[in-house]
Order: structure tokens, then sequence, then C-alpha cells
């Protein structure tokens, strides 16, 4: 019998509310100059730089996954590197889960910040800097107030797409309590020794925060009468 | 003076021009859409980048000899566009007030408070730019742009959005920005009235060139010009008030001697009122026409003559038979009559004058 939680799966989403949480952070500093970039330049690099950053949205995230694992393995180039750095191997480690999650997140991060981005128009940066407004400036007091809602799309879909990402866990972090264990990799533990019942738990906490999210998302990006939405 | 020497070769467009614009009053660059007079407008603002050189009184803008380009934050000038790019997160002050807080406190020379009393958006202060009407939000981006303390402002097209009940409402406020500032404005337009109404200068563009510059007046009472629409012809004339005749609803406005009578003007004595004749409301006879319903008769010497196919235009002399000075008007009348009175230039005539505009 399972009365309430076990200390495991608290354990569990902590780990996971803390690697999505970083891993939002680290995706919004990463993000958002690869998401202006991206919306303004005229560059012939353009294309590529899209569809490399959209690559994790059609991949199979255990090839993302095996990747990163051969990159960041002993071998690898990353790994290499890290070791030299005296930073250790990342493979199964919390480290390497957060580097895993910024990439295979990144999408999702970025194509709502280059949406909200694209959707400002021209003339309102340069009525700014008709205002003496320099470029740093007008990025801070124009673009970034006006792609608000594109923020709060971005960081609610980075937190709960790295909350329910597995392939990518499984294939870097591989299971370690405390260390790599997250929800994900616990619901499906449990499903796999046959305790339906704390996978439940778990699966349903998991239902209940995903819409939880969304809601909140509909809500917050709501149109605005006081017209950040018009300005599109 | 602005001089400004722009050249801009792109596979559909080329732009040459040289200007010299007065650093007072209002400068009008006129001509039909695509002729480049917004490039003109954006190269001095330093958002497109031409080839050339701007020197805007004693600064150097941008020159390209000595690889000078001063980027537009660092620029002080207004800049006005059609649709008012007015910042929808910020309410009417906070949009006055980003240009100004970023703006050189030490060399500070328009009041904040006479701005929002000159443009009357003083009860528009706490509202969000999407709840203004068009007209108001034109007004709060020309007075965000006079609030930055500009010594250059740039207005292109800043009426092209409005309807004609809006562009009445802001009018006015122009005309009162041209009175009580001295500030040096570069008004981009392709409506020929609203250059006569506002504009002290003018400049011509068409494909990219300058096709004539100079005061307003004299200007556009030449006759060599291609007017674009023949009804676009017709002088301006700066008149004084001289009388009213309240009991026809008539003012009579003169200058140099030669009085003009017009519907009447909400205007006293004495003031100031800008005029407009158009070429196609004046005709000319030999004689003196003996009676006739049209008020205002003037003696005129026949200075020149533009002939088109069907049309010409002719340029008078308003001639009291005392000042050698005087102002002219212009006549457009059928080829036909043109040849049936044999009209030469030095001919004495008389033109009647159908239609006076208060601009």
């Amino acid at each position: 019998m399972v009365t309430g939680i076990e200390r495991a799966e608290f354990v569990a989403i902590r780990l996971t509310a803390e690697l999505a949480a970083l891993s939002t952070v680290l995706l919004l500093i990463i993000g958002t100059p690869i998401a202006w970039w991206l919306a303004r330049t005229r560059s012939r690099l353009k294309p590529i730089s899209s569809a490399l950053v959209a690559m994790p949205i059609v991949l199979p995230p255990s090839v993302l996954g095996f990747y990163l694992l051969l990159l960041m393995g002993p071998t690898g180039p990353v790994g290499q590197l890290t070791q030299a750095l005296g930073l250790g191997r990342l493979p199964f480690t919390f480290a390497g889960l957060v580097v895993a999650s910024v990439l295979y997140s990144m999408p999702f991060v970025v194509q709502p910040l280059q949406q909200a981005f694209e959707a400002i128009p021209e003339r309102m940066l340069e009525a700014a800097a008709t205002l003496r407004a320099s470029p740093w400036d007008r990025f801070a007091s124009v673009a970034l107030p006006l792609a608000r809602p594109g923020f709060v799309t971005a960081s609610v879909l980075g937190f709960a797409h790295t909350v329910g990402e597995f392939g990518v866990v499984l294939m870097i972090g591989g299971n370690i309590p405390g260390e790599t264990r997250v929800l994900s990799v616990a619901i499906y533990d449990h499903v796999e020794a046959g305790e339906f019942a704390r996978a439940h738990q778990l699966a349903a906490g998991m239902v209940a925060f995903s819409l939880l999210v969304l809601v909140t998302l509909y809500v917050v990006n709501r149109p605005h009468k006081d017209g950040v939405e018009t300005a599109r | 003076m602005i001089d400004a020497r722009l050249r801009l070769q792109r596979c559909d467009f080329a732009l040459d021009v040289a200007l010299m614009l007065p650093q007072r009053g209002i400068t009008a660059l006129v001509g039909p859409s695509g002729c480049g007079k917004t490039t003109v407008l954006r190269a001095l603002a330093g958002l497109e980048r031409v080839s050339g050189r701007i020197v805007v009184g004693d600064e150097v803008w941008q020159d390209d000899a000595t690889g000078r380009f001063v980027p537009t934050h660092q620029r002080p000038l207004g800049y006005v566009i059609q649709e008012s790019a007015l910042f929808p997160h910020l309410d009417v002050r906070g949009n006055l007030q980003y240009g100004r807080k970023r703006s050189d406190v030490a060399s500070r020379h328009i009041a904040l408070d006479a701005v929002i009393e000159l443009l009357g958006i003083g009860h528009l202060q706490s509202r969000r730019p999407t709840t203004l009407s068009g007209g108001e939000r034109q007004r709060v981006a020309i007075a965000r742009a006079l609030a930055s303390d500009p010594r250059l402002l740039l207005m292109d097209e800043p009426l092209a959005a409005l309807d004609a009940t809006r562009k009445a409402e802001i009018l006015p406020y122009l005309e009162r920005l041209h009175r009580e500032l001295a500030l040096p404005i570069v008004y981009v337009t392709h409506a020929m009235d609203e250059a006569a109404r506002l504009a002290d200068h003018m400049v011509l563009m068409r494909d990219g060139k300058v096709e004539a510059a100079g005061g307003l007046v004299e200007l556009m009472a030449r006759i060599d010009m291609n007017w674009g629409r023949a009804d676009d012809a017709g002088v301006v004339i700066d008149a004084e008030v001289a009388e009213h005749d309240p009991h026809h609803g008539l003012t009579c406005v003169g200058r140099d001697g030669a009085m003009l009578w017009m519907g009447e003007v909400a205007a006293r004595t004495g003031e100031r009122v800008r005029a407009r004749v158009l070429a196609r409301d004046v005709s000319v006879t030999r004689q003196r026409p003996g009676e006739t319903s049209v008020l205002n008769v003037l003696p005129v010497v026949l200075e020149s003559i533009q002939r088109e196919r069907t049309s010409a235009l002719l340029r008078l002399h308003v001639n009291d038979g005392r000042s050698t000075d005087g102002w002219r008007l212009l006549a457009r009348i059928t080829s036909k009559s043109l040849d049936a009175l044999q009209l030469q230039p030095g001919d004495a005539l008389h033109a009647q004058i159908k239609g006076v505009a208060l601009m």
C-alpha cells in the first residue's frame, strides 16, 4: 500500500523543478540574442540557423541524446574539453542534464521570442532611435516590453518542455536518484515495476501541472486593452 | 543652412540630390510618390544609409570623405511619420518623457509644458495611445518629437493617414508650431495644398532629383514647372487683412496696393493671412470688364506664356501702376483663347479672379 508521496518521489519532483528552472533561465539568456538576431537579420545564414534551432522539434529525443552522449563522453570533443578544464565528464550528472535540456528545449524558447520580436514594427525602433535611444537602450526600453507576451510564452514552454522530457534524460542522465532521476523517469520506473498506483500519482500530477501551466499562459497572454498586442 | 548632398543607386531607383535648406521656417519637400523625398528625409535622420554629406548648421552629421556618420540617436532631431509610432506600452506622459529623458539637459530650449500646451494634449496625459483618435495620436507624436528638444524637425507626410476632418484639426497646430518655435522643419508631402498652406520654402522632387527649389511664393508663381496634375498650378499670396465686410460676409486682403476680396476670414485687420489663387480660377480680358459678377478684377501685365497642348499657363504681374515689385498670378486659359486674343508678353490685361482660398 502506498500512503502518500514517498521521499524518493519528493527528491524526483525537486530535481525536476530545479532542472527546469535552471534550464529556463539559461534558455532565456541564450535564446534572447539568438531570437533577436533571427528576427532582425537579413543574413543568408538565417535559414540554416533557424533550421538548427528547430531540429529538436523533429528529431527523436534519443537521437539527440545519443549524439550528446558521444560529444560529452570521455572521447568526445566536448568531453575532452570539460575534462581538460577540470570539470569532469558531463554524462550521468545534473550538469549534463542541464546542457541537454537547454539544447532540447531551445526551439520552444527561441521561436516564441522570435515571433514576438518580429511582430515589433521597425518604425517603433526607429522612433526610439530618433528619440536619442542607443541600440541597447532601444532593445531594453522598447523591444523587451513589447515582446513581453513572447517572454511569458517562452518561459512557460521552456519550463514545461524540460519537465516533460524523457528520451534525452534517459540517454544522458540515466536514473541516478537525487542526481538525474527526474519525474518522467520515475514514472517510467514505477510502470516498469508494476507500481501503477504510484505511477498514477505522479502522472496525474503531471497532467494537472500541464493544464495549469497552459491555462496560466492563455490567461496571461490574452489580448490586453492597453494595446501591447495592437502594436503588431 | 542645412547642406545635404545625397546619392543612392539601387537597381530600380537612383537618388542624386544637392539640397541647401534654410535653417528657419518650414521647407516642404514635394513630389509624387517614389520620387525619393522620404529617402532624403530618412537619410537626414540617419535611418537610411546613402552616400554623401550632411551638414546641419555647424555640425557634420555625415561625411563620406572623412568616414564620419553620426548614428540617428546622436543627431538632435525630431522625426514624425505618417502612422504615429507611439509606444503602446507607455501612456502619453511616458511617450513624451521618453525622448525628453534622453535629451541633453544642458542645451534645453523647448519647455515641455509649452509643447503640451501648444499641441493641446494636456488632458490626454494618462491615456494609452490605443485609446486616442488618429488626430490625437499625431499631436502626441509631434509633441513627443518636440519634447526631445530637436534642432531640426523632420516630418514625413504627418497628415497623410488622416481624413479631411482630422487634417483640419492638426493643421492649426502645425501653424502654431511654425509661428511660435524657431525650429527648422523639413516637411515631406505629396499634397501641394498642404505645402502651400504651411511652407516658406519648397523643394520639388521628381525621379530622385531636385526639379526646383526656392521660396514657396516665388516657386508657385513659376509657369515652367511640371505641376503634375494641372489643377495644382496656382499662386500663394501672403497678404494683410485690410477690412471686413460683415454684411456680405467678405474680407478684403491686400498686398503691395492690390486688394482681393475673399470669403470672411477670422483674423483681425492688419493680421497676415495666406491665400491661394489657383490658375484655373483666373481668366483675362483685354478691356476692363464693365459690369461683372466677379469681385476681383486686377490690372496686370502679361509676363510670360507657357503653352501646352490644349491649354496655356499665363504668368501675370499684378501692377497697380506704382510698384515694380508686386506679386504674380497664374492664369490657365485654353489655347484657343490664347490664339483668339493674340496674347503677347508685355500686354496690359485685366485678371478676373473667381476664387481666393484662405490657406
